[in-house]
């Protein structure tokens, strides 16, 4: 269902938890499935004694997906306009992230009305992992 | 880099769409919407992508040893190329039936200083993705980043 503009207000708050323990095997599926098939994310002989990081981590572009799930849960199918974000830190096997979307606007243009929101995963400790925006359509 | 052909899949949506943890209804249907995100995917249909192994050719992921190729074939070693940011703008709705191609053009390219991966080398590409009636439906911008040394956590 599409956002109403009658169901936000500017400064209204939104959060998800879009994974609890994330698996190596959801990464493979990620990896599978995007077609991302780097090994920093799925192999962990390459990525400890070759790459030298601690264990295999999460592409940035899962942390997305799963930002952009509490996204579409929140405005619907179809309506964003703009999303974007930056990748903060990585994200590992066993972390559990929150996505969060705060209502920063709500404006009109080119007779359609929009909504505009920070955006922001965070994991177990706090620490953010993804920061960015979104822009979607609304109903009047 | 550039798609010539990228079929939008109903099943590819749905293996997409579990891979993120999404069980909203829309991506399974026959006639289901594409994810935000889901246009990486054209990584799949991607002519050359370096991130898929070439059948017959030697991979830089571990087998009998930690690495199949030599460092200066890329991959190895202590700096490592990273994702740092990717940015969308939807023009139309992608769904199930729909045939993108893409082209991509160059963007900025930027050093910065320190941080948790040493000196950070940054560059940007622009993929545009246009439908088989030709209208462009999504513009996503892409920032990678090259690290002269392991992140440190």
């Amino acid at each position: 269902m599409p956002l109403s503009k009658s169901d936000i207000s500017v400064g209204d708050e939104y959060e998800e938890q879009v994974v609890d323990n994330l698996t190596r095997t959801q990464i493979i599926q990620y990896a599978g499935a995007s077609g991302d098939y780097n090994p920093l994310h799925t192999d962990e002989v390459f990525t400890t004694q070759v790459a030298g990081y601690p264990t295999v981590f999460a592409h940035g572009m899962l942390s997305m997906g799963m930002t952009g799930k509490m996204l579409t849960n929140l405005v619907g199918d179809g309506m964003l306009t703009k999303f974007g974000v930056d990748f903060r830190r990585q994200v590992f096997p066993g972390d559990s992230l929150t996505a969060k979307a705060r209502v920063e606007e709500i404006r009109e243009g080119d007779g359609e009305t929009f909504v505009e929101l920070v955006v922001e995963t965070v994991n177990q400790d706090g620490q953010t992992v993804v920061k960015g925006s979104a822009t979607a359509r609304i109903d009047d | 880099m550039a798609t010539e052909r990228f079929p939008i899949e109903a099943g590819h949506i749905m293996l997409f769409a579990r891979s993120i943890g999404d069980i909203n209804p829309a991506y399974y249907d026959e006639d289901a919407i594409a994810p935000p995100t889901f246009v990486q995917a054209s990584a799949q249909f991607t002519e050359g992508y370096v991130l898929r192994p070439v059948i017959g050719e030697p991979w830089f992921g571990s087998g009998k040893e930690p690495t199949g190729v030599k460092r200066e074939s890329g991959g190895g070693g202590g700096g490592t190329g990273l994702h740092a940011g990717q940015y969308y703008e939807y023009h139309k709705p992608v769904r199930a039936g729909d045939v993108l191609r893409s082209v991509e053009k160059p963007g900025k390219t930027w050093t910065k200083e320190g941080g948790r991966g040493g000196t950070l080398n940054f560059s940007e590409s622009i993929t545009e993705y246009y439908n088989q009636d030709g209208e462009l439906v999504v513009t996503a911008r892409s920032v990678g980043v090259q690290t002269s040394q392991v992140v440190e956590q």
